[in-house]
């Protein structure tokens, strides 16, 4: 038998350490070695760059740039009470949602949680679409019925909006495995917050998953909070995707503001799961500018924490490369940005003049093979 | 027609189901090498392989919800539970995502899955393993609840469960499997879900009973001709959802008398609910109060007298019949 040692090993360990165990950086940083790192980054940036047409690119902007304006309009509305229950926006994580599904093919499958919006938009939904739904409008992408949680697109693949946190695991892996099943080679992406990792819903999905080789593709965006609890307060391992190893699932850490690494983290996903049928489990680290939901105190955050991230916001990252690299200019980019605007103001005029779901609706879509008792009987 | 177990009867309606329908598979705790821990699934790993018969790990809300996503996708999952008690850990999939996907999704996804296994009480395996949840279940909109107490029932009432393209809870009952009954060999052989049957025809009190309790109401009725001349009519409503009410409440406009029999807690039991609409669409044709035997108001207890006294018996639900007909 060992016994335990409440000493660390060694002097300069003791340092390092803090009092929860976590280690600090390095009090002198070898600035010689940032710039280096730096360089490194950039190179890797240009080549990200290169791999994609200049379109393909300016393409990534509109979408992230049609996600943050919409986002920002759906906050306009629901304050101003034209929309109700729940609003869960996607600021900030733009580039996750952007970058992975732009390594999809258009019938491989998305699922996600209650804060959705943007997976619906970047998997092809109509801002009309989704602004209808929050509208509680019967054009909307569930006639209504959904609402801001619970999007769905049958044509375009996208499986829902789910708003029991981490319940969307377990069907996506279900997804996964009726592709399997079928012997298609379509994909599924599933993601979820950090939070849900605490959840059994996510352990039991990757047990399966790896254990009966299934395609899909986990991503985990780590805002950092769950509703108004850090990560540090609900989690006893931080780094969620050593987690993996539980499972010998294959994991990567991605950075959530770089949307060219998160779409090339995706593409090696994807190419694990459509050739040898084997999931990954993504982490994305990424933040998001508003609150949890609409009703936020925002008390558990500073201001100062908040505006650190926003100097990383992923669309002002990104439109840098983009101007850098001269792939672009910024007459483009205003342009992108005028016709995203007007195409968000097209779904809140399309959302307010669509009709409300007749009152015959609440009694449909209950059941798909209804049954009438006294009917079937003399039948 | 073939003398069958109810076993036997389940059997053959997932195996014949197998081999109609490509996109059907089962999957549950041993129900592929061990061969079914009560055997339901007996031979069909072999005979249709491990992509049909799939042996899961213990991990019910996963498995579930991995159904429920399959079905999503265009499969027809057969979810089993070893007993409906491990159940209760999947209750987030069964009723947020499979009893409301096609509602919340505007129609766009149906959810055709069967979550099927024993329900009830078994032999002295006590308070965890001795639950009648079909209350629990028959509470949401989106599912349907089936419980049979025959074999040709089980076998009809599994195969249209499994061709039906909503989510279905199908309560097997644990003891029950080892009851014989004839069942009809047409392999297209099925019954409609949401028809009850008239398991006895009679003019003096209706008894509705449902799985366990159909057997035990009919040996009721048995002696309380032989002995009393009471001539009670009993119905077992199969489905619990959708009910067939029209039957029942048919039934008690001729009779004027009713007793609801059920294995399950009393309290917001489907006997409850079935006691509600017998007075709002039968009330003035009543001639006595509805009566209610139940399983006993506690957790089911280990010691074998006392979980008799917990399980409705012949004697209890005769002495109901009684007190409705106003005898003794």
């Amino acid at each position: 038998m060992t016994k335990p040692s409440a000493a660390p090993p060694s002097a300069a360990g003791a340092e390092e350490q803090s009092s929860t165990g976590v280690i600090d950086p390095p009090k002198d940083v070898d600035k010689k070695k940032l710039a280096k790192e730096r360089d490194q980054a950039k190179e890797r940036q240009k080549d990200r760059l290169s791999a994609l047409e200049p379109a393909q690119l300016i393409d990534l902007y509109r979408q992230m740039t049609l996600i943050r304006r919409f986002e920002e309009k759906a906050a306009e509305v629901y304050v101003a009470g034209k929309i109700g229950g729940f609003c869960h926006l996607y600021i900030g994580q733009e580039a996750v949602a952007v970058g992975s599904i732009s390594a999809l093919r258009p019938d491989d499958y998305v699922l996600g949680s209650y804060r959705e919006h943007g997976q619906a938009l970047a998997k092809g939904m109509s801002a009309r679409a989704i602004m209808a739904e929050l509208y509680g409008k019967v054009t909307g992408c569930s006639k209504g019925k959904g609402g801001s949680m619970h999007m769905f697109d049958k044509e375009l693949n996208f499986l829902g909006g789910h708003a029991i946190v981490g319940g969307q695991i377990p069907l996506a892996t279900g997804i996964a495995f009726a592709s399997k099943y079928k012997g298609t080679d379509q994909v599924t992406i599933c993601y979820f917050g950090e939070a849900a990792v605490n959840q059994g819903a996510f352990h039991e999905s990757l047990n399966m998953a790896q254990l009966w080789k299934l395609p899909c593709i986990y991503i985990c965006e780590n805002n950092q909070y769950g509703m108004g609890t850090s990560v540090d307060r609900a989690m006893s391992l931080r780094d969620i995707a050593q987690k993996s190893c539980a499972y010998e699932i294959a994991s990567e850490f991605v950075d959530g503001m770089d949307v060219l690494a998160i779409r090339e983290a995706t593409l090696r996903a994807v190419e694990r799961a459509r050739k040898d049928y084997l999931p990954t489990l993504l982490e994305i680290r990424t933040y998001r500018f508003m609150g949890h939901s609409m009703s936020d105190p925002g008390n558990y955050r500073t201001r100062a924490e908040i505006e650190k991230y926003q100097e990383r916001d992923p669309i002002k990252l990104f439109v840098a490369s983009l101007l850098e690299e001269k792939i672009t200019d910024q007459e483009t980019l205003d342009k992108i940005d005028r016709e995203v605007r007007e195409e968000v103001e097209d779904s809140v005029k399309f959302a307010e003049e669509s009709p409300l779901p007749p009152p015959e609706d609440l009694y449909t879509d209950v059941y798909a093979n209804p049954i009438d008792p006294a009917k079937n009987r003399t039948a | 027609m073939s003398t069958i177990t109810i076993r036997e009867a389940l059997n053959q309606a997932i195996r014949e189901e197998l081999a109609r329908d490509e996109t059907v598979f089962i999957m549950g705790e041993e129900v592929a090498e061990y061969d079914g821990a009560y055997k339901v699934t007996r031979g069909l790993f072999h005979e249709f392989g491990g992509k049909r018969v799939i042996d899961s790990p213990i991990t019910e809300l996963g498995f579930a919800g991995l159904g429920v996503g399959a079905a999503m996708a265009g499969l027809r999952p057969i979810i089993e539970f070893m007993t409906f008690n491990f159940s209760i850990l999947a209750t987030d999939q069964i009723v947020n995502s499979a009893a409301k996907m096609l509602y919340m999704s505007g129609g766009q996804f149906k959810i055709p899955i069967v979550f099927r296994g024993p329900g009830g009480s078994a032999f002295q395996v006590s308070s965890q393993h001795s639950q009648a949840l079909e209350s629990w279940y028959a509470y949401f909109p989106g599912l349907k609840v089936v419980m049979p107490s025959t074999a040709a029932d089980a076998k009809g009432l599994l195969k249209s469960s499994i061709r039906d393209d909503d989510p279905v809870i199908f309560i097997e009952q644990e003891r029950m499997y080892g009851n014989k009954g004839e069942v009809p060999d047409d392999p297209d052989f099925t019954i409609p879900l949401g028809v009850a049957d008239v398991k006895r025809e009679g003019k003096d009190v209706t008894i509705v009973a449902r799985s366990l309790m159909v057997p035990i109401a009919l040996k009721a009725a048995e002696k309380l001709e032989a002995e009393q001349g009471v001539s009670c009519e009993v119905i077992d409503p199969r489905t619990i959802r959708p009910l067939d009410l029209p039957t029942i409440i048919e039934s008690v406009k001729k009779t004027n008398r009713v007793v609801l029999a059920e294995e399950s807690h009393p309290i917001c039991g489907v006997n409850a609910e079935i006691s509600a609409a017998i007075m709002e669409h039968a009330f003035d044709y009543l001639d006595a109060p509805v009566k209610r035997v139940s399983g006993a108001d506690v957790p089911m207890p280990y010691a074998k007298n006392l979980e008799q006294l917990a399980i409705p018996d012949v004697d209890k639900i005769i002495a109901a019949v009684k007190e409705v007909a106003y005898l003794d």
